[in-house]
């Protein structure tokens, strides 16, 4: 099989999440990219922590990173939340408050 | 569905059945079961970008997330594999749910070309890189082949217990990972508390 | 030959120096003393007058001497410059020099001073600035009493500046006075005493620097011998600078000794007090121009003899000429001083027995013309202050002493026999044949002739004088009214005086030799006497044939023209048996140009007055037009720099400044648009960023 299958999956999903951040007029959209991208990262780590030897880093890597995903994600929600309720609006391009 | 759908459908499908055909011609059965995790994982993604609805970009995650632990489950990582599936599928997935409904209803605005456009780009970009990558990494110096010696994977929970209370390896972080969630969450929930004027009526806001 | 002990030699420092502590003591505690302090000075002069003619006579009886004590005696070293030696550097030593001229000099100097003091006594009373005048006469012996004893010609210069200084103050001694009515004319003569004699010192010292650049020496010693080595080893001739030098030494003896045409200051220094007249014009300033040329006589060339022979005569007759026409009786004195210098300056010229003869009759004179001022101050002070002689007449009755005085005064300066003139005009005379004779240059030849013409107008005007104050009828009988004679100081002065009038030419009472072949001075004093073992080379040599026929000549010829001017005088004025009113119409134009002086001060006005005018003002329009156009220029200049400066740094600094704030802005206007808040686009950017920084890697 070879560790290039994984991370040929795995730069494909990191595509596909960047794509779905930019290209979607929507947070929630901007979080499923943030999800996609994570899962990408973790793809990597395992897949080369498997060809490489014994070692537990890639996999133990991968566990705190889904436990920041997570609590990126609770986080995250509650601001797109208030984001909902300050602005009237899902759409990123309205919140331009910080624009110069 | 109309006609963009099944186009895109379609394609996806022809495209999943390609790619296990190659699977399987490529390395047996692991290949196949590669392959099929796989399509799962870039499928899903493909359809969260595709769809017009937020609520069906959401549900095709948990394709996402589900063809993620697969893939683990096939490096050898089972209780990772468990733990995705437990906290993307079960926790993520849900709050991401949550905020979908709790957000204001958006038809799925999406313009097909930008859409097309970028995955494009990107896909061509991202490819790019990682055919550079791959060219100019020496074969010999890292073990991109497979190692013949390569031990079967095997499962990997006591590992990881120990791995998580020993104080030589990982025993801080662990510690420390989950405090910083407690704090995370705690603080989640102060950010999305109710305040006081949305309890009131709401007058011409 | 004695040398000179250490008491002569402290006896001849003091002479000069208790004048001077006389004048420190008056200027600035003359007016609390008693009287004024003028008992203090002229006491000072008496115990100065003493010192001298005891040296004198204490020398004479030695039979000969010469002793210039700054080689064998003390002398005080001056300036010494670095050189510390004669080969480098200046080297001025101040030393004195006391041999028979200075003797005689010395003595006669001392003995007028103090006469002249005593009569100032009397005359200057009730004067507002009584002691400043003491002051100031004493300073100004001082200065002659220097000038006599300086070895050096450098200490000679100082102290004939010296005297010109005191003669401007001197003479402008009423000009300080606000009730004098004579003010603004004794401010303007003072001022033309100066400045002419001024011209006059200026060629003194080119005189002294020219010698001094070829010798290397102030000492008058030194200068003689080394012009005689000089002379010698030119073959016996002198060189051309020797005679340029010398005649511009002879310049000073022009402007102090009043010859033509620097005598114009001579008649106007008669608005200063007649005391002062007497002591300039008689006794000592004018002399100090002829003393210079015996003093510097090795150093003259034959040219520079033949040229002062000239000029003396000439001056001689010129003076005596314009002295018939005046009517101020001071004034007919003072062309009579003049006239007597160039008697004096023209015998030097002809060199060997004149130069004995000049240096004679400058000590006779001293007396005789001392005497004369001072009886005419006698006379002035009698009729309160009036000057013109017409307006004067038949005091002789009333001012017997002063009469008595003037009379015997007169005789000598006309060279009557047995009185003082006689034995040295003769002398001239007799000088001035014998270079004739053997052909010492032709200027001897006009010298005889101007110098017979001017002793016979000399002995016309001053029995004119005599003739026109004390006898005949008083013209203006206010004054006669009210003549007196004069109070004791000042007829104490005149008879003693007098007396010099008569015996400083020859003491007759020992020795009655009327011919006057011995007379003390020409005993004493001679070209070895003066300069010893210098051989000089501007004379000739006489044998006693040509000098004997000369002798008898000039006897003949002085006695004779003596008598003619008296006649003449006497027929004119004394018996009235010509009118001079009727001379003078006769004459006409010529007697006009004649009491018009010949118009030479209105020549000096024209060209050197007006020239100097003109000269200073083009001067002036160069320093505010120019200089200050400069000056300006480089304001204006610097201004216009400065414009270009602000407009450099307005411009361009500054608007450098102003670009980098410009150029930051618009790297901002443009960055600012990458700003645009939207999240989305910040992800884009940040994926093309990391892919761009990723091919970078790779590629390179």
């Amino acid at each position: 099989m070879g560790v290039e299958a994984y991370v040929a999956v795995s730069a494909a999903l990191f595509a596909l999440g960047i794509v779905c951040i930019v290209a979607r007029r929507n947070i929630l959209y901007v979080l499923m990219g943030i999800e996609m991208i994570l899962n990408a990262a973790n793809i990597n780590f395992v897949a080369f922590n498997r060809f490489n030897g014994d070692g537990l880093d890639g996999r133990m890597f991968a566990i705190f990173v889904i436990i920041m995903a997570a609590a990126e994600a609770a986080v995250a929600l509650a601001i797109v939340l208030n984001v909902f309720h300050l602005f009237q609006s899902i759409k990123p391009s309205e919140v331009d408050l910080l624009r110069e | 569905m109309d006609k963009s759908a099944r186009i895109f459908y379609g394609l996806l499908a022809v495209a999943a059945i390609a790619s296990l055909g190659a699977g399987l011609k490529a390395a047996g059965g692991l290949g196949v079961a590669f392959a099929f995790f796989s399509v799962l994982v870039l499928g899903g993604g493909l359809v969260c970008i595709w769809e017009r609805s937020v609520v069906r970009s959401a549900f095709s995650l948990m394709a996402t997330f589900g063809g993620t632990a697969g893939l683990f489950v096939l490096c050898g990582a089972d209780f990772l594999g468990m733990a995705q599936i437990l906290i993307y599928v079960g926790g993520i997935l849900a709050l991401l749910l949550f905020g979908v409904m709790l957000s204001p209803p958006d038809l799925g605005e999406r313009k097909l070309p930008r859409v097309l456009g970028g995955l494009v780009a990107v896909g061509i970009a991202i490819g790019w890189v990682a055919l550079k990558v791959a060219n100019t990494i020496d074969p010999t110096g890292v073990a991109w082949a497979v190692d013949p010696n390569l031990a079967q994977p095997r499962s990997h929970v006591t590992e990881i217990g120990l791995g998580f209370v020993h104080p030589e390896q990982y025993l801080i972080a662990f510690e420390l990972a989950a405090f910083f969630l407690t704090v995370a969450l705690v603080a989640a929930v102060y950010i999305a508390r109710r305040r006081r004027v949305d309890l009131e009526p709401e007058g011409s806001a | 030959m004695e040398p000179l002990t250490q008491l002569d030699y402290k006896l001849l420092l003091a002479v000069p120096l208790i004048p001077l502590l006389g004048y420190v003591v008056n200027i600035f505690f003359g007016r609390k003393l008693p009287r004024q302090g003028d008992w203090l000075l002229t006491g000072g002069m008496f115990a100065v007058m003493c010192i001298t003619v005891y040296m004198f006579f204490k020398f004479v009886g030695a039979g000969g001497f010469h002793e210039s004590v700054a080689e064998g005696g003390p002398a005080y070293g001056w300036l010494y410059s670095l050189g510390h030696g004669k080969a480098d550097g200046l080297n001025v030593v101040a030393g004195i020099l006391y041999d028979p001229l200075g003797a005689a000099m010395l003595a006669a100097v001392g003995v007028v001073s103090f006469f002249i003091h005593l009569f100032s006594m009397g005359y200057m009373q009730g004067d507002r600035r009584y002691h400043i005048f003491f002051a100031n006469i004493s300073l100004f012996t001082f200065a002659m009493l220097g000038l006599v004893l300086a070895d050096s010609i450098l200490f000679l210069f100082i102290f004939w500046e010296l005297m010109g200084l005191m003669s401007y103050l001197l003479i402008g001694h009423f000009s300080h006075d606000p009730d004098s009515p004579r003010i603004t004319q004794a401010a303007a003569a003072s001022k033309k005493a100066f400045l002419t004699t001024r011209v006059g010192d200026t060629c003194l010292l080119f005189g002294m620097a020219i010698f001094y650049w070829k010798f290397q020496t102030f000492q008058l010693s030194e200068l003689w011998a080394l012009s005689a080595e000089e002379v010698a080893r030119n073959g016996g001739e002198y060189p051309a600078w020797m005679t340029v030098g010398g005649l511009f030494i002879f310049g000073g003896t022009v402007g102090k000794s009043a010859q033509f045409p620097l005598h114009i200051w001579l008649p106007d220094a008669m608005e200063g007090p007649t005391p002062v007249s007497a002591m300039i014009h008689a006794a000592t300033m004018v002399a100090a121009g002829v003393f210079l040329l015996g003093r510097c006589f090795p150093m003259m060339s034959p040219t520079v003899l033949a040229v002062a022979t000239t000029v003396g005569a000439f001056t001689a007759l010129f003076a005596a000429t314009i002295g018939c026409t005046v009517n101020d009786i001071k004034g007919v004195l003072a062309y009579s001083t003049i006239s007597q210098l160039g008697f004096m300056v023209a015998a030097i010229g002809t060199g060997g027995l004149g130069l004995v003869a000049g240096l004679f009759h400058m000590v006779t004179h001293a007396f005789f013309k001392a005497c004369l001022f001072l009886c005419a101050g006698s006379v002035i002070h009698a009729c309160h202050h009036e000057q013109d002689m017409q307006k004067m007449g038949g005091l002789r009755k009333k001012l017997p002493i002063t009469f008595a005085a003037m009379l015997i005064c007169t005789l000598a300066i006309a060279g009557a026999p047995l009185f003082a003139g006689f034995y040295s005009k003769d002398r001239i005379l007799q000088s001035a044949i014998q270079s004739w004779a053997t052909g010492f240059g032709g200027a001897s030849a006009f010298a005889v002739i101007a110098l017979t013409l001017a002793a016979a107008l000399t002995s016309f005007y001053m029995f004119r004088l005599i003739f026109l104050t004390f006898f005949g009828e008083p013209r203006d009988h206010h004054v006669h009214e009210h003549a007196h004679e004069s109070p004791w100081p000042m007829t104490t002065a005149l008879i003693a005086l007098a007396l010099g009038g008569v015996f400083a030419g020859k003491v007759w009472l020992r020795d009655f030799d009327l011919l006057g072949h011995h007379t003390w001075f020409t005993d004493m004093v001679s070209a070895d006497t003066l300069y010893p073992g210098v051989q000089l080379a501007n004379q000739l040599t006489i044998d006693a044939h040509t000098s004997h026929l000369a002798h008898s000549w000039a006897l003949g010829i002085s006695l004779t023209v003596a008598f003619l001017g008296f006649s003449l005088a006497l027929w004119i004025y004394g018996l009235r048996r010509l009118d001079p009113a009727r001379i003078t119409a006769r004459l006409g134009e010529v007697y006009a140009a004649v009491a018009r002086k010949y118009y030479v001060d209105e020549l000096v006005n024209a060209t050197v007055v007006r020239g100097t005018s003109a000269l200073s003002r083009g001067l002036t329009w160069i320093d505010a037009r120019l200089v200050d156009g400069v000056v300006n220029l480089t304001g204006s200049f610097n201004r216009g720099l400065g414009f270009f400066s602000a407009g450099f740094d307005n411009r361009v600094v500054d608007g450098l400044v102003n670009w980098v704030a410009y150029t930051t802005q618009a790297f901002g206007a443009v960055a600012r648009l990458f700003q645009t808040g939207r999240i989305q686009q910040y992800v884009s950017f940040a994926v093309a960023g990391g892919l761009l920084l990723a091919a970078g890697l790779i590629l390179f």
